[in-house]
């Protein structure tokens, strides 16, 4: 692939991105030179232990984050510009579904936000719904719903306006594991379905090699990209190749390179 | 997942006896606390008034027996205090008894004071919650006018009503509005800090939710923050709603008003009429619990639109 395509191709490029906290004490370093380039249609996962930057570098992409120096582009436009022409739908760690509101309302929200009319909200809201398995439950409250299921509420919430862009902080992170790997593997199917590019922050290695195409492994302290392992699984996969010998050998590279960076040593 | 999962578990259902179940519900504790009220209420009506039983008693050189003076004690027509079924017996003669327009009903007066209270209230919210919109959006408000309003509830109203009532029978406002006014000096503050608390309660996730989507601050107001505040605003509701009746009745005491259960207390305390005024303090209790109900209804009411779990 000549370089000119690789360009053409980027949805995201961060060069040379640091963001340091000013805290009471000391400075915190959550980012630290961090070059990352995001092909379109990619499922990037982004994992480390806690504290290494993972959940800020989505933030700084979302503009939720301002970088202290260094350059992030979304599509050719600044992540603020990138914001206010809604290219992303952001995925928080908790669903953060209004409790006031029946799902569908919460489905509605941006797109009330952004001025449609009711009828083709509704149309919206429904039809993502069903596409997260919801439908049926378009007018239950967020508490009449298990922890899964809101969760799933609030990806169709995401993917209503039709974004170009998924960015997803660990959202299954607070389920059970088997309600986890259940959403993993829906979650496969809808990305293969919508062709969205996705940035997944997670720190399960297993949820990271099951859905990504490309794992960027991070380390604390700090705050750094150690190493992008680029990963060619089939498209089709199911649960069940996680048993495989292709499944168990990118696990092991990005084990070996959470390793590398110290992240398994005690502090 | 199925339907089933979501739903909540109705409850168990087999046969109850009819005591569990009075036991379970609000209805014999409450009237056990009642029996107590009333008990203590006859007992401290003999202590209070013994001493001019006794002494009328001497004064007539009777012989006495303590029952005798107990009966006594609960039938005097100017009593320290008079006994439950005295109130109960004028409350009967001031409410059924009389036309409902006759001054001489105590539902007239509760009615009088009743619309201040309402009027009051209803000045109180609006002034309370537009000061609450206005020092969350806006810093320097909060840092200016949040002393002053909690200096205003420190200034005993007592003090300030007869001012409020002069200064505006002078520009020539009388009967309900100054009452209106003291009502909703009082209630606004109560309003105020539970709006500032609720419109401040949406948390830093639900915020950055808004700001993914570049939601304006008037859109962020609607649909967050105002909503996020409902569960604040009907707790204030309550105090204020309350404190509302407290502030029409002090309104009245001053005025020399003609009607009104503030009226009726001054008017029982210039005659001495202890029976009237503890009449009217019974009625506005009732008329304070209706208020407060009715908030509470309307909550409840509020809260099923907005899915709160019942």
């Amino acid at each position: 692939m000549a370089g000119d395509d690789i360009m053409a191709d980027a949805i995201i490029t961060a060069e040379g991105l640091n963001l340091v906290f000013e805290t009471a004490d000391v400075p915190v370093h959550a980012l630290s030179d961090v070059d990352l380039k995001i092909n379109k249609g990619d499922f990037v996962s982004l994992i480390g232990p806690s504290g290494c930057g993972k959940t800020t570098l989505l933030r700084v992409i979302a503009d939720l984050e301002h970088p202290t120096s260094g350059k992030v582009e979304i599509a050719g436009v600044s992540p603020e510009t990138a914001r206010i022409n809604r290219l992303y739908g952001y995925c928080f760690q908790a669903p953060v579904l209004y409790p006031w509101r029946t799902v569908i309302r919460n489905v509605m929200l941006p797109l009330e936000l952004m001025g449609m009319s009711r009828g083709e909200c509704v149309e919206r809201a429904e039809k993502h719904l069903a596409l997260v398995g919801l439908q049926g439950f378009e007018r239950k409250f967020p508490w009449q719903l298990s922890g899964g299921m809101q969760q799933r509420a609030s990806i169709a919430r995401a993917l209503c306006f039709d974004p170009e862009l998924m960015l997803m902080d660990e959202p299954f992170g607070a389920l059970d594991e088997i309600t986890r790997d259940h959403l993993n593997e829906q979650f496969l199917r809808l990305w293969e379905r919508t062709g969205k590019t996705v940035v997944f922050v997670t720190h399960s290695i297993s949820e990271a090699v099951f859905l990504s195409n490309k794992i960027v492994v991070m380390s604390p302290r700090p705050g750094r990209i150690l190493k992008i392992i680029e990963s060619k699984l089939p498209s089709d996969r199911t649960l069940e190749f996680r048993d495989t010998p292709e499944f168990i050998d990118v696990a092991h590279q990005v084990r070996l390179a959470l390793k590398e960076g110290h992240s398994y040593d005690d502090d | 997942m199925t339907m089933t999962e979501a739903m909540a578990a109705s409850p168990p259902s087999g046969p109850t006896s009819l005591f569990r179940r009075a036991c379970q519900g609000r209805t014999v504790p409450v009237s056990v606390v009642i029996t107590f009220i009333i008990i203590a209420w006859y007992a401290g009506a003999v202590y209070l008034n013994s001493p001019q039983v006794i002494e009328k008693f001497e004064r007539n050189n009777v012989e006495w027996t303590m029952g005798q003076m107990i009966a006594d004690s609960w039938e005097m027509k100017r009593p320290v205090l008079p006994s439950p079924h005295q109130v109960v017996i004028e409350l009967y003669k001031t409410t059924a008894q009389q036309k409902l327009t006759s001054k001489r009903n105590l539902l007239y007066h509760a009615y009088v004071t009743g619309t201040a209270t309402l009027l009051g209230f209803v000045l109180g919210v609006i002034l309370g919650v537009s000061l609450a919109v206005g020092i969350v959006h806006v810093l320097t408000l909060e840092r200016s006018l949040l002393p002053w309003i909690i200096a205003s509830q420190t200034v005993p109203i007592l003090a300030i009503a007869p001012m409020i009532v002069v200064i505006l029978g002078n520009i020539g406002f009388t009967g309900l509005l100054p009452k209106s006014l003291i009502s909703m000096y009082l209630c606004f503050f109560p309003v105020v800090i539970g709006m500032v608390k609720g419109l401040r309660s949406p948390d830093p996730l639900q915020m950055d939710l808004m700001r993914t989507y570049d939601a304006t601050p008037g859109q962020v107001f609607w649909k967050l923050r105002l909503a996020a505040s409902v569960p604040f605003l009907f707790a204030s509701l309550k105090v204020a709603v309350a404190i509302s009746l407290v502030g029409a009745i002090v309104g009245e005491l001053p005025t020399g008003a003609q009607a009104g259960i503030g009226a009726r207390l001054l008017s029982g305390s210039y005659y001495g009429q202890t029976v009237q005024i503890w009449s009217a303090l019974v009625v506005a209790s009732a008329l304070g619990m209706v208020l407060v109900y009715a908030v509470g209804l309307s909550e409840r009411y509020v809260g099923r639109r907005m899915g709160a779990r019942p």
